[in-house]
């Protein structure tokens, strides 16, 4: 079990490491390839040379692209000094550099913008895995159905919706025609949890729907394969009722293979909630990443993207070793 | 049918090819062996579903295709500015539905007034393109890869494998956008409209192929342990006569299966990256653009939100069901 661990939290490490590579050469190094210099980014295209080198020197825009990775690599680690002359600026680990539009230090914006992304993330997920497998364990077990029919239509009309499709239509129906809700917003949750719950429903709903679409054609296949399984008959055979044998010894079956499409779809959606933020107007770590990208404000891109990255990682991470729990079948190893 | 289980997508499982003889009746011995592809069609035929999905995937086909004739026939120009079918002072379109008109069979958009009709069809010439090869850009990348893994196995199959782990677990969509925003305008001499196209199919194709490929490898996998290769070896075929004339025709099926199912998955991200401003640029017509224009005009003119919507959904449903449909025929068991 520690070694599985350790194992799998270098792995993280390594898999993380070359994010940064990969994103640091499409952010730094292309650019100097055709000819767009990070400097001009930073100053505007009015700058006069002089301080167009001070820039330079004082980015370390003039070291080498590997030198210039490894100040952003000890930069994260343990911190580091912005010098140009007598003019030291101090960022602290874990230091992700300044941005490039407003100066401000990325790593406090990123971690400003986390709840707001985690709210969104959180509750539509909640939403999506009950509404999900509730509907697929219905429908594999009235297979057939009206109701299994009528499920699984709306399933494939789910996955075949774009959330900046459905999400104007939920503003338009809900919010400008009914006039249900207020509009979308976030409002912390300890500040007014009311106005957290109505600024962020619709939301939640819309990317629920499409979510719930996916879990709920897994969970029906899945439920209908477990159905034929002997252990499923040794269960009824021991007199069990039907509701345990579905909901205790069938559920734990289907369970294992959705925890890891759920632990994609959750890291993935926390790295962006792009579409979803921009369509209701959230300001989370999506719209910080497409406000970054269409001013070519490389650092905040860099942050945001290293930051979805460990999201990613640190949660298929934790799904790995929660199906030990979940499976008892698999052991780790 | 199509409407039904999702087939969980494993590494391991048969090839679809060795059922063509338990089909074939015990009785009938006179008749000769159907090939799977005789089979295969009379399945899909049957499926009225799935040839719904086919049909509506030809009809968008043949609008892209004569996008020109029949924007001049029942359409406008596409940038062509129609000032007088907007109305001055709320700049929506004038009469309801966004417009619809005799002149304006969908109606125009706000503002400017370009007729929604042409962009559509030129619209769906772009999504289509992008889509369909993009996709057979992460075939030939998942296909290489994936029977190189599968064959060559040991520190290959593990470099493969874990590079293919790395990009399905991975902001894409961020990257693909991060990717768009710093290519070049123009590149092998292609400017405008086509460049982004090409390099539109380039990012989603490159971050298609791990699906494919793990699906390859999979199989490759099983059959790579058969008797055939086995017998095929003992004649002394090299390993490229095995991968491309053995392995390869084996793979056809799921291949196929996978290119047709992975292409709606690339009608959306194509349609988000220009909703998000990275896709086709504007003022070249694309149906995520449609929709991101519209969001500061859905509460006064739904119509231009709703039509772009809607192709989206109908294309991005056609290609599943008609996907869905060549699964079951290729290969029942996978349900």
């Amino acid at each position: 079990m520690l070694s599985y661990l350790i194992r799998r939290i270098v792995n993280a490490v390594i898999t993380l490491l070359v994010v940064t590579m990969v994103t640091f050469g499409i952010f730094f190094a292309v650019p100097t390839i055709t000819g767009s210099d990070p400097a001009l980014l930073y100053i505007g295209k009015t700058a006069d040379q002089a301080s167009l080198d001070g820039i330079r020197t004082k980015l370390g825009l003039d070291d080498p692209i590997p030198v210039q990775y490894g100040k952003f690599i000890k930069g994260l680690v343990a911190g580091r000094d912005y010098a140009s002359g007598n003019d030291v600026t101090h960022c602290d680990a874990p230091c992700l550099g300044y941005s490039f539009k407003t100066e401000q230090e990325v790593t406090p914006l990123l971690l400003s913008d986390i709840p707001v992304t985690l709210s969104l993330a959180l509750g539509a997920a909640v939403l999506w895995v009950l509404i999900g497998v509730a509907t697929g364990v219905l429908s594999a077990l009235r297979r057939g159905s009206f109701l299994d029919r009528a499920a699984m239509t709306g399933a494939l009309a789910g996955v075949s919706l774009p959330i900046y499709f459905t999400g104007q239509l939920a503003l338009l129906i809900f919010i400008h025609w009914l006039g249900w809700l207020p509009d979308t917003a976030y409002t912390p949750f300890l500040e007014n949890p009311a106005s957290w719950f109505t600024g962020l429903i619709l939301p939640w709903v819309t990317l629920a729907f499409l979510f719930a679409a996916t879990y709920a054609r897994l969970t029906r296949a899945n439920m209908l394969e477990t159905l034929n399984e002997d252990y499923i008959r040794t269960a009824r055979s021991k007199g069990l009722t039907e509701r345990t044998v579905i909901g205790k010894h069938g559920l734990r079956a289907v369970l294992t293979p959705l925890v890891t499409i759920f632990g994609l779809d959750f890291g993935t959606l926390l790295a962006g909630a792009i579409l979803t933020e921009q369509v209701f107007n959230l300001r989370g770590l999506g719209y910080q990443a497409l406000t970054a990208i269409r001013q070519n404000d490389l650092p905040v891109i860099l942050g945001v993207t290293l930051l979805a990255a460990i999201f990613i990682v640190v949660i298929n991470l934790i799904v790995d070793l929660l199906y030990s729990v979940i499976d008892p079948r698999v052991r780790l190893g | 049918m199509s409407i039904g289980p999702e087939a969980s997508i494993t590494d391991e499982r048969s090839a679809p090819t060795d059922d063509a003889a338990a089909v074939r009746g015990t009785g009938d011995t006179a008749i000769a062996g159907r090939s799977l592809k005789q089979i295969a069609w009379r399945r899909l035929k049957r499926d009225k579903v799935a040839m719904g999905g086919a049909f509506v995937v030809m009809f968008l086909v043949l609008l892209a295709i004569l996008a020109p004739v029949l924007a001049r026939i029942w359409g406008h120009p596409v940038n062509e500015f129609h000032g007088d079918q907007i109305d001055p002072t709320f700049s929506t379109p004038i009469g309801s539905f966004g417009g619809i008109s005799k002149d304006f069979i969908l109606g125009v958009e706000p503002s400017s007034g370009r007729d929604i009709f042409s962009r559509i069809l030129y619209g769906a010439q772009t999504t289509l393109i992008v889509a369909v090869l993009s996709a057979l850009v992460s075939t030939v990348l998942g296909t290489l890869f994936g029977l190189a893994a599968g064959y060559l196995g040991g520190w290959v199959d593990s470099i493969i494998s874990r590079v293919m782990d790395f990009l399905l677990a991975f902001p894409q969509l961020l990257f693909a956008i991060a990717l768009v925003s710093v290519l070049p305008q123009s590149i092998f001499g292609v400017s405008g409209r086509w460049s982004r196209v090409l390099v539109l199919i380039g990012v989603i194709g490159f971050f298609g192929w791990p699906y494919i490929g793990r699906i390859v490898r999979g199989q490759t996998l099983s059959l790579r342990e058969r008797e055939f290769i086995e017998a095929s070896k003992s004649l002394g075929a090299g390993s490229r006569r095995i991968l491309f004339r053995e392995l390869l025709p084996n793979l056809a099926a799921p291949i196929l299966v996978y290119t047709t199912l992975i292409i709606p998955t690339n009608i959306l991200t194509d349609a988000a990256l220009s909703f998000l401003g990275v896709g086709i640029p504007p003022p070249n017509p694309s149906w995520g653009g449609m929709l991101s224009d519209a969001l500061s005009y859905y509460t006064d003119d739904p119509m231009y939100m709703i039509i772009p919507g809607v192709m989206i959904f109908v294309t991005v449903l056609a290609f599943n069901l008609f996907g869905d449909g060549l699964r079951d025929a290729l290969d029942p068991k996978a349900r």
